[in-house]
Order: structure tokens, then C-alpha cells, then sequence
């Protein structure tokens, strides 16, 4: 399902004296089955964007296309209701998804919700907990009862449940435990490969948009500034620091490196298996690999 | 050295009565000194906010004894010892009671009784300190996430408080704005003698810390240096860690047969063995 937004623009609270312009002329595509992480610095409208893939935001100016249907400030809620079925979004802060008066319950409700039978939904739910590596018990817990990295997990799997074409990730890692937080963004991008899932990951880990992005869109303050593949968005650090953004770990080891022993740039490790690998180039047996 | 907390053996489960249950913090005790930077690290649901908690007087241990800047804390001294410590929590959302930016700083200062002047002069200070001194008039809620924790961070600054406890504070924040913040706080501290608490699982900013504790289902797995406890490697990867950058990709260049000195643990050390490699190469 491919995603368009054309001259997309939204302002909060729109004619009244507290009016906020978020997004303004947003020209963006996002292929079927990419993998595109957006980055930019905080307040730059990413998560409004976000909301728009879904049709959670009408945009108050130009238009969203998702697959087959548009969306204009004009279109009726129940319109959007099989957009909503196939794009399941994760959001910044997991409390805001959470509402049953148990975990089982809130995983269940995406699938029972889009018409998926009683015992099929209760063990997608099963399911799914069980693979966001959340204790034994938690199914039978109240969501707010957990600490703050299970209900990140318990919000993930409540989107997984539902099984969507497109899913949408605001920060999903922000509260997970560093093991998890590996084990999920994993889980992300075999789902992505396995099921040709259109993934769409804002980020402010530029090591993650360089490990698992195919595509990458750039926000500043309120619009799209660069799009285009990781290596070539890491590549111009200089430019990045312009719209208040670095570059992953990986690269900026990678030109402290290459300064210090008088090497030109090379292409931008985008993982650490890459940087080792460019390192040990460099500096292995008899090696120069420039 | 002035010790400002020491905890003693604490235990603590939500569900006491429930025989099946267990403690979400189970016999935890470490002191801190005035000045300090400790990091709190450890798994999802390891006990790490329950701890944060626990030292602010939100929840009180079933068992042992909570010391704040020289006395046990009891419901009695309750006010007086939370009124010097500030506390940021793991959702903003949570925290905020003001409908503008600047009455949500200012409620706590209002509480302990700061005059208005005063107030005013410091709300002004800690929201430009996190950059957040043009939303003055913005309602919380309607921020965004990075936004949010900004705000959560400067009232807990206006507090100007003795024991600052950041529960993944900038967890949402940009790289560049999360350096800022960490920026702002090590300068208080050396100005004033602040003392951190700083709740997070981003290994790298442990780094900085001037001890770590490492948390692991409720109890406390280690706590030291930092040089002596990621020196655990990995060990710590079974329980949910991560080592730091530079050890990582010391293990890569391993594999790869580059040789780094064991225990490299900071960019600036890998990246200068590697200059020498290459000069000698
Ligand atoms: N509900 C709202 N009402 C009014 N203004 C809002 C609302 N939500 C966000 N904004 C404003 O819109 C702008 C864009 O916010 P958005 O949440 O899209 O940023 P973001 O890029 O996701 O930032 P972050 O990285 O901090 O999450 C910000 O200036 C923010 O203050
Ligand atoms: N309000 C609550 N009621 C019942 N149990 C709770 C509550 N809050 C937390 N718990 C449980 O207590 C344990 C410790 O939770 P805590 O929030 O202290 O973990 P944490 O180390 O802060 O985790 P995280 O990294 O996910 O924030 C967990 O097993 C959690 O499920
Ligand atoms: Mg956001
Ligand atoms: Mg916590």
C-alpha cells in the first residue's frame, strides 16, 4: 500500500487564539514494503505526520493518500475505518493506547475490534505477549499495574495483534531495557522482510534509521527538508547539524578515525558490523583498503 | 562528606497481602554522598522506578528504612524532606497540574511557599535552561514528547533541589537536546552541589555517572564505578544490559583480529588505539 501526502499541512486548534502550524507544504512518498525512518529535531512535526497515515489527523491542507483511499479535511470518520484496520500505529507515549481493565483484554481489542472471532483473537493475544518477552502473569494484570518498559511492550503487542500492512513506530524503544530494545527492533524487521510489512519508524536513534531503514525522511520545523537512502542522508554530516541533527555513533567514530590518521571520508558505516569491518580494512594485515 | 541518603535493606511489593506476590524491590541498600551522580540501570520492571518512589516518600518500604540528608523518612518528616528533592517521571503526562507551561513550573514553588518575585524569576530561569522559555503560555498536554519532557525537567529544576531524581527523563528528547540537558545538570551540580539519581538505559550516559547500580529483578545485581561494573561484559547482556559503544565494537574489531586494550570503554581511548595501529601499521 503506498502512502503519498501531498502539500500536507495541520494546524492544532485552527481559529482559535492558540493555533499552532505543525506541518506546512509536506511532499512526501512512502513505497509499499520500504522501511522509512524520520528523523528531526524535537518539535519538528513528526508525530503529527504520523497521526495522518491512519487518518487519526485530517490534514488541514492538501492531501493524504493511503493505498486506495484519500484523505482531505473533508473526509468522514467512518470513511477511514478500513485504513485503520490495515495501519496500526505505535504511539510516542504507550499510556495513550492502553485502556482495558486487563493486558489480555487490551491486546484482544484491535483484532476483536475489526471483527476477528473471540477464540482467535484471545490467542493472537497470547500470542504476541508471549513474544514481547513480558512475564508470566502480566496477561491477567491491569495494564497501568506494569512498569513503564512493559507497557511499551504491551502496546506493541496490542498493534501486532491486529495484523497490519503498515506499521507505524513513534520512538517505539524509549523505556525498553537495552536487550529488548534490540530484540523488538529485530522483531520489527522480520516482520517487515517476512510479511513485506510497510514499516515506518520516527527515531531519534540515528543508529537504528541507519541499521534498519531502506528510506529515510528528514522533518524540520514543520516540513520535509531531505528525503532519500541512509548512507547518502549520513553522508553530509554538515548538512544534518544545519536542521540540529548528528549522525549515528557508527559514522561519527568512523570520521574521528579518518581525521586523525589522515584518511579520506569513506562511505558511511551505517552498523557496527560495517564500521568493524571498514576498521579492520584499514588496519588488518598488510591492509589498505582506501 | 555529608551522606544525603542511605538506604537500608528496603523491601517492597504493591501487593502485600497477596502470598504469591513478590517484591518489586527486595532488600535494596546503597548511600549516596552530597555531589554524586548515580545511575540506576537494569531490566524492564527490575524495580528502578519502585526505587525512585520509595526515596521520595510516593510509596513507603514494608521493610527497612529509607535515610534522607540524615534522618529516617517518616510520614511526619514527609513534606519537609520531599520539599528538598526533585523528582522527574518516566511520563511526563503524569506530572503536570499547571494548564500553561509556566503555572505547571511555578505549582510546586507555590506549595513550598516561594515568594511571588522569586517564583517568577526562577520559573523564567529553569525554562530557559531546557530551551522551553517561548511555550510560557502553551498548555502541557499539548506538547510535543520531547517538549514535555523538557518541561517536567525545568520543574523539578525551579525546585532547586538538593537530591534530583530523573526517572528516563530524556528518553524522548533529540541526541543534541539530550547532551544539552545532561549539560545543565553536571553544571548545577558543580555550582551547587546538586546530587543526581539518573534512572536510564542509555549505557553511554551511565558512562558519565560517578557510580552505577545495576538493578535485576528487584534486587541490586552490582553497583560501582562505572570502569567496574560494565568490566562485567557479558554477564550483563543476560540481564537485559548492553555494554557501551566502545566495547562493542572492541569485540567487532576482535573478531575481525584487531587487538584493543581489555576494558576500553570510552570512544576517545578506542579511537586513540586505533590511531596508534595505524601509525605503526
Ligand atoms: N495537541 C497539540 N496542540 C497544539 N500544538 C501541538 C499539539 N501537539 C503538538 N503540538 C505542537 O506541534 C509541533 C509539532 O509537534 P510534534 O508532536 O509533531 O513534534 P515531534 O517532531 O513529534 O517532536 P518530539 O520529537 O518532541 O516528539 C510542536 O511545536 C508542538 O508544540
Ligand atoms: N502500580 C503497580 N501495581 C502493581 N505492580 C506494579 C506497579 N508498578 C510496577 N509494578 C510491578 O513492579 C515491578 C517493578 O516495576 P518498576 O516500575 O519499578 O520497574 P522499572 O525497573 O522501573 O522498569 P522499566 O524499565 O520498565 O521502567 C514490575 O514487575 C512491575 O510490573
Ligand atoms: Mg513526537
Ligand atoms: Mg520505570
Amino acid at each position: 500500500m503506498d502512502i503519498a501526502l501531498e502539500q500536507v499541512g495541520y494546524t492544532y486548534a485552527a481559529g482559535t487564539p492558540f493555533q499552532k502550524r505543525a506541518l506546512h507544504d509536506v511532499n512526501v512518498r512512502i513505497p509499499s514494503g520500504s522501511y522509512t525512518a524520520i528523523i528531526g529535531h524535537t518539535g519538528s512535526g513528526k508525530s503529527t505526520l504520523l497521526q495522518h497515515l491512519n487518518g487519526l489527523l485530517k490534514p488541514t491542507a492538501g492531501r493524504v493518500r493511503i493505498g486506495d483511499t484519500e484523505v482531505t479535511k473533508e473526509t468522514k470518520g467512518k470513511q477511514l475505518k478500513p485504513v485503520r484496520r490495515k495501519v496500526g500505529i505505535v504511539f510516542q507515549f504507550p499510556e495513550h493506547q492502553l485502556f482495558e481493565e486487563t493486558v489480555l483484554k487490551d491486546v484482544m481489542f484491535g483484532p476483536l475490534n475489526f471483527g476477528v472471532q473471540e477464540e482467535e483473537a484471545k490467542a493472537r493475544a497470547l500470542r504476541w505477549i508471549n513474544r514481547l518477552g513480558l512475564p508470566e502473569g502480566t496477561a491477567e494484570k491491569s495494564p497501568f499495574d506494569l512498569s513503564g518498559g512493559q507497557m511499551r511492550r504491551v502496546a506493541i503487542a496490542g498493534v501486532l495483534a491486529m495484523e497490519p500492512d503498515v506499521l507505524v513506530l513513534d520512538e517505539p524503544t524509549a523505556g525498553l531495557d537495552p536487550a529488548g530494545r534490540k530484540e523488538i527492533m529485530d522483531l520489527f524487521y522480520e516482520l517487515h522482510e517476512q510479511r513485506d510489512m510497510t514499516t515506518i519508524l520516527v527515531t531519534h536513534s540515528m543508529e537504528d534509521a541507519a541499521r534498519y531503514a531502506d528510506h529515510m525522511i528528514v522533518m524540520h520545523d514543520g516540513t520535509d527538508v531531505l528525503q532519500g537512502p541512509p548512507g547518502e542522508v549520513f553522508g553530509d554530516a554538515e548538512r544534518l547539524a544545519g536542521w540540529r541533527l548528528g549522525v549515528p555513533r557508527t559514522v561519527s567514530f568512523q570520521r574521528l578515525y579518518e581525521e586523525g590518521a589522515g584518511l579520506p571520508h569513506g562511505p558511511a558505516a551505517l552498523t557496527e558490523e560495517q564500521l568493524a569491518s571498514y576498521l579492520a580494512a584499514h588496519l588488518g594485515e598488510g591492509g589498505s583498503a582506501s | 562528606m555529608e551522606r544525603i541518603l542511605s538506604l537500608q535493606d528496603i523491601r517492597f511489593s504493591y501487593t502485600p497481602d497477596d502470598p504469591d506476590s513478590r517484591f518489586a524491590v527486595d532488600g535494596v541498600s546503597f548511600d549516596m554522598q552530597a555531589g554524586e551522580w548515580i545511575a540506576v540501570v537494569g531490566h524492564n520492571g527490575s524495580g528502578k522506578s519502585t526505587l525512585a518512589r520509595l526515596i521520595i516518600g510516593l510509596l513507603f518500604p514494608q521493610e527497612g528504612t529509607v535515610g534522607l540528608f540524615g534522618d529516617p523518612l517518616t510520614e511526619d518528616n514527609l513534606w519537609e524532606k520531599r520539599s528538598q528533592m526533585g523528582m522527574v517521571f518516566q511520563n511526563p503526562d503524569n506530572q503536570f497540574v499547571g494548564a500553561t507551561v509556566q503555572d505547571d513550573v511555578a505549582f510546586a514553588l507555590e506549595n513550598n511557599g516561594i515568594p511571588f518575585g522569586e517564583m517568577t524569576l526562577r520559573v523564567q530561569n529553569a525554562l530557559e535552561q531546557v530551551k522551553m522559555d517561548t511555550f510560557l503560555d502553551h498548555e502541557p498536554h499539548h506538547l510535543s514528547g520531547g517538549q514535555k519532557q523538557r518541561v517536567a525537567i525545568a520543574g523539578a529544576l525551579a525546585l532547586r533541589p538538593r537530591l534530583l531524581i530523573l526517572d528516563e527523563a530524556t528518553s524522548m528528547l533529540d541526541p543534541q537536546g539530550r547532551e544539552e540537558v545532561i549539560r545543565v545538570i553536571l553544571e548545577l551540580r558543580e555550582k551547587t552541589g546538586l546530587s543526581v539519581i539518573s534512572i536510564t538505559h542509555d549505557l553511554e550516559e551511565a558512562l558519565l555517572a560517578d557510580r552505577v547500580v545495576i538493578m535485576n529483578g528487584g534486587r541490586k545485581f552490582a553497583e560501582g564505578t562505572p570502569q567496574d561494573v560494565f568490566l562485567k561484559g557479558e554477564a550483563l547482556t543476560a540481564l537485559g544490559l548492553d555494554l557501551p559503544f566502545a566495547m562493542r565494537l572492541s569485540a567487532l574489531l576482535k573478531e575481525q583480529g584487531i587487538p584493543t586494550e581489555p576494558g576500553t570503554m570510552t570512544e576517545r581511548k578506542l579511537v586513540e588505539q586505533l590511531w596508534t595501529l595505524h601509525s605503526n601499521r
